[in-house]
């Protein structure tokens, strides 16, 4: 029945410690295995000397096939990655990856980049962790710069008893083999000079931790390098065609339909995050999700002032500085259901007021761009990964505020799934059904805010 | 950002208002006699449609009182506000009533059972 009755950290250490990075597949060189152009030191200097000219294009445009072993929908990071996991561990390349409009231009290229693996339960330490292990090799692996960079993520407590909450998530993660330490005030000062660290603000800094090993990548760089890994291996990355229904004969989903004509399949998955409600519809059943904007905004670029990533669920705020120098800010998402990607102005209002009492130093920033992603939450505030009521239909979705971190996790796990038709140890416990057995992961507790 | 017609103090900020979720779930009579799933489709599963959708709202920060909004989801456009306990009355309202697959699942007919209408 309900894992709450337990205690984290109890079982399954090994899970994220030994989490098969490699499985399913032949070890040595991945990523560019057909006829691609590497990107090198050396490659750049040959470009330079052509000016730039004969740089060969990231992916083709291919024409939709009528078939396909595995047809894709959703061209996001998500979707992506499971392509890529398909073909490069599993040896399924006659896929089709079919976005509604262009790749990465979902969620992957509108949330905060914050990666962590800092979770409380078991289960989402594993699938958190499998990723950040992806991540930690993931730009060599793709060939292409993620810009991964580990700058330590560090959660703020600002009372007593978030404080000692904090304590006690920190063993539980250090149990999973997930480096996590406790700061008191003057370490976190001393990590974060800006931060004010008054005993008298309404919301004081009383301590915190940080994950070390956490950090930000460039989302855009994320989709692209599996867009092009995947399409070197005869992935076909078919954008600007809608899926517009499924065919399904007999409780067997054949193909689907799109606005390009109709493609049969042997297999459909979907990962389509904040439209999974609408695509699960199509195929007539029901999840457990809904759907609402998560907004975010970003500064105009300023001189390096910020060099970890700071998360405080008191307060709702999350910052962190670019590469480029903007201060990239998350807010929350809207109390209603919408897809209208772009939120209410109160819910960046507070979160603004939190972070400048944070960082006096914000107050006379100025804000450049905002923008808005559908987040799909499920109700236990963990993602489904899934077989469906419809045989050799898989859905990957319900990651809500926090999916872009689990981005290489997901969807090598979510092609472990497709290929051998069963969830593997990481993929189990967040299979649908969870919903009618009451075996829910609740991680409102460690992740119920945007992150 | 919303500006809903509270039916009783008349047009304010959302910021005013609490969201209650989906509208017309009927909680089962006979609980025990649904399985795990029909119980699940009850409690968990959601509607979640891109367009008109049924939903409860509260004026938490005004009159406190309840009721029933008609919301495009991908437009917010406000279609209907109608009182808790009754039935949208607009022609979109009873359409995404009736579209709701909630309408024909167990758990309702459970709930419905013993019931005059």
């Amino acid at each position: 029945m309900y894992r709450q009755l337990r205690q984290p950290g109890s079982s399954n250490r090994e899970w994220a410690m030994n989490t098969p990075v490699n499985s399913g597949g032949n070890s040595g060189m991945r990523g560019l295995r057909g006829g691609k152009q590497r990107y090198s030191i050396l490659s750049l200097a040959r470009n330079a000397l052509s000016h730039h000219e004969n740089w060969q294009r990231a992916w083709r445009a291919p024409e939709l096939k009528p078939a396909y072993d595995v047809v894709i929908v959703g061209a996001g990071g998500h979707g992506l990655a499971t392509a890529y996991y398909l073909a490069s561990r599993h040896g399924i390349r006659n896929i089709a990856v079919i976005d509604k409009g262009w790749l990465g231009g979902g969620n992957t290229g509108r949330n905060t980049t914050i990666i962590r693996s800092n979770y409380l339960w078991d289960e989402s330490a594993a699938i958190y962790e499998h990723s950040m292990k992806l991540w930690e090799g993931l730009s060599q692996e793709l060939n292409f710069n993620t810009m991964f960079s580990q700058r330590g993520v560090l959660t703020l407590a600002h009372s007593e008893h978030e404080l000692r909450e904090m304590t006690r998530r920190v063993e539980a993660i250090r149990l999973n083999g997930i480096d996590s330490d406790v700061l008191n005030p003057a370490q976190i000062k001393q990590t974060v000079p800006i931060i004010d660290t008054d005993p008298r603000l309404r919301y004081p800094v009383m301590g915190g931790f940080i994950q070390r090993r956490g950090g930000t990548a460039r989302h855009d760089a994320v989709a692209w390098g599996y867009a092009r890994a995947a399409d070197d291996m005869g992935v076909d990355i078919i954008q600007n065609c809608a899926v517009t229904g499924f065919l399904i004969q007999d409780g067997v989903v054949k193909g689907v339909e799109t606005e390009k004509g109709t493609v049969r399949a042997g297999k459909v998955a979907c990962v389509v995050a904040g439209h999974a409600g609408v695509v699960a519809d199509m195929a007539g059943f029901r999840l457990p999700i809904t759907s609402r904007p998560l907004q975010a905004l970003v500064s105009e670029p300023i001189k390096p002032i910020l060099d970890v990533v700071i998360m405080s669920n008191a307060v709702h705020m999350y910052v962190s500085q670019s590469d480029k120098g903007e201060i990239v800010l998350g807010a929350g998402a809207d109390a209603y259901n919408g897809y209208t990607q772009r939120g209410s102005l109160t819910v960046p209002e507070g979160m603004l007021a939190a972070a400048v009492e944070l960082f006096p130093v914000f107050s006379r920033l100025q804000m450049l761009r905002s923008w808005g992603g559908i987040v799909d939450t499920c109700p236990d505030a963990s993602p489904v990964i899934s077989k469906t009521p419809v045989s050799n239909l898989y859905f990957n979705c319900g990651w809500g505020t926090g999916g872009f971190k689990a981005t290489p996790g997901s969807g090598h796990v979510f092609a472990d799934l497709i290929a051998r038709d069963a969830p593997n140890k990481i993929a189990a416990p967040f299979t649908l059904d969870r919903f009618s057995g009451g075996y829910l992961i609740d991680e409102h507790g460690a992740a119920g805010v945007a992150h | 950002m919303l500006l809903i017609d509270c039916p009783w103090c008349g047009p304010r900020d959302d910021e005013e208002f609490h969201y209650g979720g989906e509208a017309h779930i009927l909680r089962p009579r006979d609980a025990a006699a649904l399985s795990d799933e029909a119980f699940a489709d009850y409690l968990f599963m959601q509607q979640n449609p891109k367009g008109p959708h049924l939903e409860r709202w509260s004026h938490n920060h005004g009159c406190r009182r309840w009721f029933n909004m008609l919301r495009n989801t991908a437009t917010n456009e406000i279609l209907e506000i109608y009182p808790m306990g009754e039935k949208p009355k607009t022609e979109a309202g009873q359409a995404a009533y009736a579209a709701n697959w909630r309408r024909e699942t167990a758990a309702e007919k459970n709930a419905l059972s013993g019931e005059g209408s």
